[in-house]
């Protein structure tokens, strides 16, 4: 079997001998593969570039990139295409100069230099800049040197660290779109990193969510979206409901939960017994919601609802407050002691308008519910907001 | 009325501060500048002649620069400032710009300790560095040579090129080595062509300043330099002990318009790779 590009083996890191910033990271990149490190401040996802990289040193474990390691190898020896959050352009040398650098450094000849640099000035789309100092600028057009620089010597694998990350929302949108196609047609690897979930969502082929030095966990954005394996994934990615409970019962991969709000069923994810405290996770967009005493076949659609007109989750909730989105209705609802519960309701000619203060019932598919294992700090968070 | 007063007020305290401040202008300038008319004396005194007041053209003359050029001694002297000068400055430069990257490397340990240590000679009253410098020098045979000058110059200088080129890495961006690193670079082609053309304006000045630092010295050379060194601070001081002659007036001036044209260099470098690199 061929190796991955890149493969994470056991791999620790601490830079103060105490605490690990990178507590046993185990990953694969297949070559070819856009994936994704995303996580919030501190997770340990530069720490884990750099050591790819080779400016840091891993404290024990392997890093192999094509099956080999490259623990002996100085960052100059290793040939990977490095794009840094703030461009690091030589301030000193021509556009042209900078893109010249690393081909000079290969002792290329001279005519060969200039076509590449040419070629991959067109990549980024930047014909004729070759004579501007970076000082002479804009933002994203650096941005796109800097981009072309780590391609130029045609490195298999480039590593980007937050590129877009000092860029205004309309120049990210376009140059995730433009990374993107680059990447496609050059067929490179790319481990990107960003804090920017939509951004991870948009551009990844798989993304790995880091938390405190560890990954939570690797999937597909889609995947990640369904089929979160863990609290603090179900709430980093998208919108979710956490809601605290305690297994009951437990039928294969159906588990029945006690919740403040009543008892539901969903989808066990843990593989809990009873006793077990799990946290529930149902996205916003899939919860249903009938005012009270309305028929509930006016309102709800059949994947939520059985024959009868009853979710086949439901439970009691007070409407707190209804914002007018557009497209759709946000309705936050409080279930048990907790008000937080959000509910979004496609804003359908002829649905049953809720209020401020009405009694209602909602309700899920049981697929459309998790049950996590439990996490004190997700929930934390969830109570300070 | 009252914003009269104020006015008045604000206006008297403004004149006394362009007064104060041209006071102090005066009382730093004024010493060096009296030299300059005082070079163009037609006798051999240090005090203006009453025929040098009426502006006498007979009072005024150019024999103390002819005779700088006449007199063997001040050629010599020049020689061996420059020798001593140039080979002192290149030596400070370069072991002063090593140590200034060695300290700004975060890894490396007791850096302030080492630091003080190398800026010690500047710190130190140069009388002592000078004693400490002639005994151990004679011991390994360097008294009474160019070398020995030039060795202790530069260790008078390095001080000043490591603060210069520390305070230019301050505002150099480590990011650029590593990109350097990821796109091929070793570590001798990162630093010359990366991180010495953007810290060429601290190792410059800084290599003036010890050049400076050398063409001033007199304390020692008095001490550690013979008949064979002397420099041009070191004849002057004899200028004035054994001859008392205008001549080291003459010198003074022209080495007044020589500190001015570096100046004027500096400053014009200074500007140029400014617009290159903003
Ligand atoms: N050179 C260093 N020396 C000591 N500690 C460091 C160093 N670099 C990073 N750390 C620590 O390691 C942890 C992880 O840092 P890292 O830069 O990898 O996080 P990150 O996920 O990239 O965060 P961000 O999104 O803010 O860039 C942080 O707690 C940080 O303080
Ligand atoms: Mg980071």
């Amino acid at each position: 079997m061929k190796a991955p590009h890149v493969e994470y083996r056991n791999v620790q890191k601490s830079y103060d001998g105490r605490v690990l910033v990178v507590e046993d990271l185990n990953l694969a990149v297949e070559t070819g593969e856009f994936l994704t490190l995303l996580g919030p401040s501190g997770s340990g996802k530069t720490t884990c570039l750099m050591m790819l990289a080779g400016f840091e040193q891993a404290t024990s474990g392997a890093i192999l990139v094509n099956g080999e390691s490259v623990h002996d190898l100085p960052p100059d020896k290793r040939g990977i295409g490095v794009v840094f959050q703030n461009y690091a352009l030589f301030p000193h040398m021509s556009v042209g100069g900078n893109l010249a650098f690393p081909l000079e450094v290969r002792r290329l000849p001279a005519p060969e230099r200039a076509e590449r640099v040419a070629r991959a000035l067109g990549l980024v789309q930047l014909e004729g800049f070759e004579d501007r100092r970076p000082a002479e600028l804009s933002g994203g057009q650096q941005q796109r040197v800097a981009i072309a620089r780590a391609l130029v010597f045609e490195p298999g694998l480039v590593l980007m660290d937050e590129p877009l990350g000092a860029l205004d929302r309309r120049l990210r949108e376009e140059m995730q779109f433009e990374i993107r196609r680059i990447q496609r047609e050059l067929g490179v690897t790319v481990i990107y990193v960003t804090h920017d979930q939509q951004e991870a969502m948009v551009m990844s082929d798989r993304v790995a969510v880091f938390r405190d030095g560890r990954i939570e966990q690797v999937a597909a954005p889609e995947t990640l979206y369904e089929e979160p394996e863990r609290a603090f994934v179900a709430h980093f990615i998208g919108e979710n409901n956490l809601l605290a409970g305690t297994v009951v019962g437990s039928d294969g991969d159906i588990c029945v939960v006690d919740t403040q709000g009543g008892t539901v069923h969903a989808f066990d994810v843990a593989g809990s017994a009873p006793g077990d405290e799990v946290l529930l996770a149902i996205r916003p967009e899939r919860v249903g919601v009938q005012p009270d005493g309305v028929s509930a076949d006016s309102v709800s659609d059949d994947s939520v609802s059985d024959d009868t007109g009853h979710y086949a989750n439901e439970l009691a909730a007070a409407v707190v407050d209804v914002v007018f989105i557009g497209d759709h209705l946000r309705v936050r609802l409080k279930v048990g002691e907790r008000d937080d519960f959000i509910a979004k309701i496609p804003n359908i000619v002829g649905h049953g308008r809720v209020l401020p203060g009405d009694t209602v019932r909602i309700g899920w598919a049981t697929l459309d519910c998790r049950a996590l294992p439990p996490d004190p700090t997700v929930l934390q968070t969830e109570d300070d907001r | 009325m009252t914003t009269a007063t104020t006015f008045a007020g604000r206006r008297l305290g403004r004149y006394a501060y362009v007064g104060f401040c041209a006071c102090a202008f005066v009382f730093l300038v004024a010493p060096i500048l009296v030299i300059v008319p005082l070079s163009f004396n037609a006798e051999p005194y240090f005090t203006f002649t009453e025929g040098m007041l009426r502006l006498d053209a007979d009072a005024w003359s150019l024999r103390w620069y002819r005779s700088i050029v006449e007199d063997e001694q001040w050629g010599r002297a020049l020689v061996n400032s420059m020798i001593i000068g140039v080979a002192a400055t290149v030596l400070a430069t370069t072991l002063g710009t090593v140590a200034a990257l060695g300290l700004a490397n975060a890894a490396m340990p007791a850096r302030r300790l080492a630091m003080g240590i190398l800026i010690s000679p500047m710190i130190t009253p140069v009388i002592i560095v000078a004693v400490g410098v002639f005994f151990f020098y004679s011991k390994l045979g360097l008294a009474q040579t160019h070398l020995g000058l030039i060795l202790a110059h530069a260790a008078l200088g390095a001080p000043f090129v490591v603060i210069t080129v520390t305070a230019t890495l301050a505002g150099f961006d480590q990011t650029l080595m590593r990109a350097a690193a990821s796109l091929g670079a070793g570590p001798l082609t990162r630093f010359r062509r990366v991180q010495l053309p953007l810290i060429a304006p601290g190792v410059f000045s800084g290599g003036l300043f010890a050049f400076a630092a050398s063409f001033d010295e007199v304390v020692v050379v008095l001490l550690m330099g013979g008949l064979e060194q002397r420099t041009i601070p070191r004849q002057m001081w004899s200028g004035i002990r054994e001859q008392i002659s205008p001549t080291i007036l003459a010198v003074a001036t022209l080495l007044i318009i020589f500190a001015v044209l570096v100046l004027f260099t500096v400053e014009w470098l200074r500007r140029r790779s400014s617009e290159v690199s903003p």
